[in-house]
């Protein structure tokens, strides 16, 4: 919840949990946070700090546990310290690149009294979390874009994060390059433009992954290049020069060898080339042979690509709830096939209005991080895409939803079974299921119902857009049970270890 | 090929921990680690050896740059600094006359004496990795009960533009 106000609210979520287990209970959600750099601070109780390290009842040591996946923590030894303390926490966790702090307080701590006296500025030696782009490397990563034959700029979480959506949209119409997203920066691009063409990686749109491997020269804003992202590490970056924008400068040349680096919010860095390439009158038109070329694939694959038979096929589904979500709505996702469709069928028309697990992969995000969203934005409609599995992870925030009256729809894609997990075992393991089966259990429209919510559940494509519409109205939570095929996979795949080339496609 | 990092880091609990984790969790190995407060009660100073490709030592770098608690991160030239490692072994004294021989070798090695006995002696060596590996060789064939080695301080030269 509070990862995901932090990243539709561009504001640190703060949560609260209790010394021992409960702090132990969050590192998920840390780590979470972490993965894909979200402004959340974690507040925790300790044991008195006479106790610590006395094996104390509900003693942990959260700043041990967590230090790997925290951009910083605090354990502030007296009240008079923790103005500071939290000034500074909110100051580190949203800037430069985002991510997590925890504060570690102990009990006596936290009952002492204090004047609240906080500093008038921040400082801190050793932290920087910002560098002014060098202008004379976007001078070069333009020289570098004019005078490839097949550019193509590849966006991603960092331009979500940094909302450079109008900057991004202006240098692609400018240069008439087509736009890529990795899938943490999916939706930082309109997806219906006529120069966007999706995700790449392991469950990217097939027009993505190849006009990705086909092109000489990419512009990456806010990417990691993560192995989801670009397959086999050295296969990417063989015919490809790299032109790398990132706020964070461990990134360039971490996981691919870079040609141009900026270092710099990517925002800040696009201001600046979408200044000089107005300046220098720099315009490119859109009949290149390399343009042509990309909208022909594109089109190809949209006419001849095989969707899945079944009535609730998954893209038959998705394409339905976009037909009736308005499109400023908020859309987060589980973890599994369904957020995998998503990606592929799900076209974000507002940039920044979906949000997802994407690096830690956590199950059972989506529906607590739809409710943090619904905090941020109350007057947007706010929809979790889930599958079951997921859904059983966290079913219990319904309780939050219904008490502190934040109505949300889960979209819920029921295909009795952890699909991920199963599509792999038939595909890898010679159908060799264990683990995966969920039958139909539990009843989820009477879950929503016990929670005092609704529950719908939906078995035509007519139901789905009902239901939809129905669940927009209600002032409580809507879960939406929507029976699929079992047996439908996600559709392009990359398989892990391969480049994005060995697309598999459905037969 | 060895590096010699110096990291420049806030002096306060937890931090020697965050930087070994960072290793730890980045697969990275650390050869040698030496830390001690500096000059400014307020830091302290690791020097850190480690054998990484050149890739690799660029990540350690700024990954180690990244983290809040270190000021200052610097990749030091052999050529351009002084580095020094303090190594204590125990000899094993086989016959009277080892005594003789080895404190002829330590002094060849301007190291110091110390703790003479029937059965053993401890010899104290100052000098860089090279010359105490050299050392080591010559003293094996006596025996070395124990050995004990501080890890590599290092400083560079000059000041300011001097270097």
């Amino acid at each position: 919840m509070a990862d995901d106000y932090g990243r539709v609210s561009r504001k640190p979520g703060v949560c609260f949990a209790t010394s021992g287990p409960g702090a132990t209970n969050i590192v998920t959600g840390i780590a979470t946070a972490q993965a894909d750099s979200s402004p959340m601070i974690a507040v925790t109780g300790q044991v008195p700090s006479k106790m610590i390290g006395r094996d104390a009842f509900q003693e942990s040591d959260i700043i041990g546990i967590t230090n790997p996946i925290v951009k910083y923590a605090f354990q502030p030894m007296s009240a008079a310290e923790i103005p500071e303390v939290v000034k500074k926490a909110f100051y580190i966790s949203s800037t430069g690149r985002p991510g997590p702090v925890l504060i570690d307080v102990p009990k006596d701590v936290q009952q002492n009294e204090a004047e609240m006296i906080f500093p008038s500025e921040i400082k801190i030696r050793g932290y920087h979390p910002w560098v002014d782009p060098d202008v004379k490397q976007i001078e070069r990563a333009i020289e570098m874009l004019l005078t490839s034959e097949k550019p193509i700029i590849l966006a991603g979480g960092g331009v979500i994060i940094s909302s450079a959506f109008a900057e991004l949209q202006t240098i692609a119409e400018l240069l008439m390059i087509p736009v890529v997203t990795t899938f943490k920066g999916k939706g930082s691009f309109p997806e219906n433009h006529p120069l966007s063409l999706g995700p790449i990686g392991m469950h990217g749109h097939a027009e993505a992954n190849k006009m990705m491997v086909e092109a000489d020269c990419v512009l990456a804003c806010g990417s990691r290049f993560s192995d989801r992202s670009v397959g086999t590490f050295e296969e990417f970056e063989r015919h490809l020069k790299i032109i790398h924008m990132d706020v964070d400068p461990a990134e360039i040349g971490k996981n691919q060898t870079t040609n141009v680096a900026v270092v710099g919010d990517v925002k800040a860095s696009l201001r600046i080339m979408v200044k000089m390439l107005i300046q220098k009158a720099i315009k490119r038109s859109g009949d290149s042979p390399w343009l042509k070329h990309v909208n022909e694939t594109r089109e190809y694959f949209r006419q001849n690509l095989k969707l899945h038979p079944h009535p609730l096929g998954a893209a038959k589904l998705l394409r339905k709830l976009r037909e009736v979500l308005p499109p400023q709505s908020i859309v987060t996702t589980e973890v599994g096939q369904h957020q995998m469709w998503a990606s592929l069928f799900f076209d974000v028309i507002h940039p920044g209005t979906f949000f997802s697990s994407t690096g830690l992969g956590t199950m059972g995000w989506g529906f607590p991080a739809a409710i943090g969203a619904k905090a941020a934005k109350p007057d947007v409609p706010v929809l979790d895409i889930a599958g079951e599995g997921s859904f059983n992870m966290t079913e219990n925030s319904l309780a939050v939803s219904v008490l502190e009256n934040l109505p949300v729809i889960v979209f819920l894609m029921n295909n009795f079974s952890l699909g991920m997990v199963a599509q792999w075992q038939r595909t890898f393991y010679d159908r060799r299921m264990i683990g995966i089966d969920l039958k139909n259990c539990p009843d989820y429209v009477k879950i929503a119902e016990s929670y005092g919510a609704q529950g719908i559940r939906a078995e035509t494509i007519e139901d789905v857009g009902k239901a939809v519409q129905t669940a927009l109205k209600s002032d409580v939570a809507t879960v939406i049970d929507i029976p699929i095929d079992p047996e439908e996979d996600v559709l392009p795949f990359v398989a892990p270890g391969t480049s994005l080339k060995d697309m598999i496609l459905p037969s | 090929m060895w590096s010699i990092i110096s990291v420049l880091v806030e002096n306060k609990p937890g931090v020697l921990f965050k930087i070994t984790n960072l290793f730890r969790a980045k697969n990275f190995n650390i050869d040698s680690i030496s830390v001690g407060v500096t000059e400014n009660p307020e830091f302290s100073k690791m020097t850190i050896t480690t054998s990484a490709e050149e890739k690799q030592l660029n990540q350690i770098i700024k990954q180690l740059d990244k983290l809040i608690d270190t000021v200052e991160v610097k990749l030091l030239d052999e050529k351009k600094s002084i580095y020094r490692e303090l190594v204590l072994m125990k000899i094993k004294i086989n016959k009277p006359s080892d005594i003789m021989e080895i404190t002829d070798l330590a002094n060849a090695f301007k190291c110091n004496v110390h703790d003479v006995r029937k059965s053993s002696m401890i010899v104290e060596i100052t000098a860089t990795p090279d010359r105490i590996d050299a050392f080591e060789d010559l003293i094996r064939g006596y025996g070395i009960l124990e050995i004990a080695r501080t890890g590599i301080s290092a400083l560079e030269r000059g000041h300011g533009n001097e270097s």
